[in-house]
């Protein structure tokens, strides 16, 4: 075990990902300095064939990787702040979610589509955004969302070996938590979503960001009294909804915690899942405790009213645990 | 101003305008790196002629667009630097409410449509201003100001296109300073800028961005040609930005990615400095150029006090103002 901060797990999946496999080639904007220092040392160590700083082009980068990956190689592009998919969107959108289904399965894209996203930061409207939810809606991507610093190392090293495109995404800039992470080759299933705390009251699931604050609320409450299982899905797509479920046959309970926009995230889709195929345990209405439909502010008391934190998060908990029905 | 010698007062109004920039930004830069600022600051320090050299041949009814590293065009084109100051600190009175901070200060009233977060976001905006004026026949024009690393942009050439195809009152000024963050422009750009627009027939120029009277001559010509109907213009200003990127890139950065005897060649270079020294050629005495000086660095501590103690935005505020 090692304790690493979020962007040095990242960078050792990439690492030892690049070491195992001489398909495996990454280019972005600055990866050789890199900005958030997850691509650090790649560069020195792999060469210029395999790690490349790019022009400002994220429409040619975006449809690039899924070139470079018809034509056999696995992909990582780094595209800085997770709003410049939105400036590559198309090649997301109209290549990688749809070519080998257009194409009758003839061929895999290998691609991971990684960003930092988030806000918290105060850089403003378009540097702040989470928005896996979208690329949830595309169908053809996987969508991944790491809470913790073992599963961003995990997950990545289970994307850049996956043979479909996947939307990495990680919340924390230049260094986000610490935690334990393995030193062994340790992959992170994909599609599996992970039970981080039990508990009997109250199913919290939080996603990407909101893991580490959701689990410090559920420590801080356990000393009252209220027992908090926090689900972390991990993956957007595919959504493993089963975990979520199972823990509502124990606790009727459910908060889903989301940085993202509430329209239509990941946040509805999950109680949209609770309300039909938990009904039967539901003993309170699901809340969804996201942003509201803002771009997010830059001026730190604007961006604290609009971005879910651990005091919201209590007072979501304490709302529906205390709720009674008629 | 466009075809006539510049008088001793407009002269010192440019001076004025530059040194407005230069301590404002000076001033920006400290706060940011004790940690006073909320965001991310990238300043235009050294590159303070080509903003002012464009905008001395505009009015406020013409467009501007500008990128992230937009301070001195907001100043340059009339923007109050108290208002800049606020929204940078995240105050209630800055320009924005504190809604946009250093990325995103825009003033509509002044024609500045504002700095923009996304590179190379500014250029079709303008484009699209430069349709607009095209179309109320008033002889306004819309200038886009970006980087050397926004013309690696597809949209560059995009704009170009349409707006040669479409004689549009549209100016693309590309500031190149030889970076695009940390990397050198030898390494992601080739070729030279400006021949870029010569492959759609759009009139192009080399200046030196250094040079307050190169610039302003080019700016003349090619809003002449936008008035009168005659199309687009691409001003390549060769330029250098004396900081760094960013403010904080000194906490991060793991190492130099220029050489600091480069930094020194272009602050010998420094387009105030220079401007000043055609100035006191006969034109303004050492005493009068000094007066300016002093009276901006009032104007910035006046601004920066104000910033200081003014009221952050009420929480309220930021669910005001998604849709009209
Ligand atoms: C679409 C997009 N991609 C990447 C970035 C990150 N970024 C911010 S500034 C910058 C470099 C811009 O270089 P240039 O256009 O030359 O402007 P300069 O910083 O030199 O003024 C980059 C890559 C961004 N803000 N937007
Ligand atoms: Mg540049």
């Amino acid at each position: 075990m090692a304790r690493l901060r979020m962007i040095q797990a990242i960078n050792s999946a990439l690492r030892e990902e690049m070491a195992r496999d001489p398909k495996v080639i990454l280019f972005g904007e600055d990866v050789r300095m890199s900005l958030f220092g997850d691509t650090k040392g790649l560069f020195e160590e792999f060469g210029p064939d395999r790690v490349r700083d790019t022009p400002i082009s994220e429409v040619l980068l975006t449809g690039m990787a899924v070139g470079a990956a018809a034509a056999g190689y696995r992909v990582v592009l780094h595209l800085m702040y997770a709003n410049f998919l939105y400036t590559g969107f198309d090649a997301i959108a109209n290549q990688a979610a749809k070519l080998r289904y257009m194409t009758g399965g003839q061929i895999k894209l290998p691609i991971v589509f990684m960003a930092s996203c988030g806000g918290g930061r105060s850089s403003a409207a378009q540097h702040s955004d989470s928005p896996h939810p979208m690329f949830m809606n595309l169908g053809g991507v996987h969508v991944a969302t790491p809470g913790t610093p073992a599963d961003a190392k995990g997950m990545l090293k289970s994307a850049i070996r996956d043979d479909n495109p996947t939307i990495y995404l990680t919340a924390g800039g230049r260094g986000g938590s610490a935690g334990d992470v393995p030193d062994e080759d340790v992959t992170t299933p994909i599609g599996v979503s992970f039970c981080a705390r039990e508990g009997t009251d109250i199913t919290v699931v939080p996603i990407g960001s909101m893991v580490r604050p959701t689990l410090t609320v559920a420590e801080r409450l356990a000393k009252e009294g209220i027992s908090v299982e926090v689900i972390d899905p991990r993956w957007m797509v595919p959504l493993d909804t089963s975990l979520i479920l199972k823990s509502l046959t124990k606790t009727g309970r459910l908060v889903v915690v989301d940085e993202a926009r509430d329209l239509c995230s990941a946040a509805s889709q999950i109680a949209a899942v609770a309300a039909d195929q938990g009904f039967s345990d539901l003993k309170a209405p699901v809340r969804r405790l996201t942003v509201p439909d803002l771009a997010i502010p830059y001026s730190p008391p604007l961006e604290r009213a609009v971005l879910p934190d651990a005091e919201k998060i209590e007072a979501s908990i304490r709302e529906l645990v205390s709720y009674k029905a008629g | 101003m466009s075809n006539k010698n510049l008088s001793k007062d407009e002269l010192l109004s440019i001076y004025r305008s530059m040194v407005t920039i230069r301590q404002f930004e000076e001033r920006l830069s400290a706060e940011s790196k004790s940690g006073i600022l909320p965001g991310p600051v990238h300043v235009y320090i050294g590159q303070e002629a080509v903003a002012v050299g464009i905008c001395a041949q505009l009015t406020d009814d013409d467009w501007i667009t500008s990128t992230h590293r937009g301070h001195g065009h907001f100043l340059a084109k009339g923007g109050t630097p108290a208002a800049l100051m606020k929204e940078i600190y995240g105050r209630e009175t800055g320009i924005c409410g504190g809604k946009g901070g250093s990325m995103h200060v825009a003033d509509f009233s002044r024609g500045i449509i504002g700095a923009n977060g996304i590179v190379g976001g500014g250029i079709a905006l303008a484009t699209g201003a430069a349709l607009a004026a095209q179309l109320d026949g008033k002889g306004r024009c819309a200038i886009a100001f970006f980087g050397d690393g926004a013309a690696n942009q597809g949209v560059m050439c995009e704009a170009m296109n349409v707006a040669a195809l479409w004689k549009l009152p549209l100016i693309l000024v590309c500031e190149n300073n030889g970076y695009s963050e940390f990397s050198k422009a030898a390494d992601v750009t080739a070729g030279v800028l400006s021949d870029r627009a010569k492959a759609y027939g759009v009139p192009s120029e080399q200046v030196d961005g250094n040079d307050f009277m190169e610039v302003w001559r080019a700016a003349g010509r090619a809003v002449a040609r936008a008035r009168n109907g005659e199309g687009p213009t691409f001003l390549e200003a060769r330029t250098y930005r004396l900081h760094g990127h960013v403010e904080s890139e000194h906490t991060f950065l793991p190492k130099a990615y220029r050489e600091e005897s480069e930094v020194e060649a272009w602050r010998e270079r420094d387009p105030i400095k220079a401007f000043a020294a055609m100035l006191s050629d006969g034109i303004a005495s050492a005493q009068e150029l000094e007066a300016i000086e002093q009276e901006i660095a009032a104007l910035v501590e006046e601004a920066a006090a104000e910033a200081a103690a003014d009221p952050w935005p009420d929480p309220e505020a930021a669910f005001k103002h998604m849709f009209a």
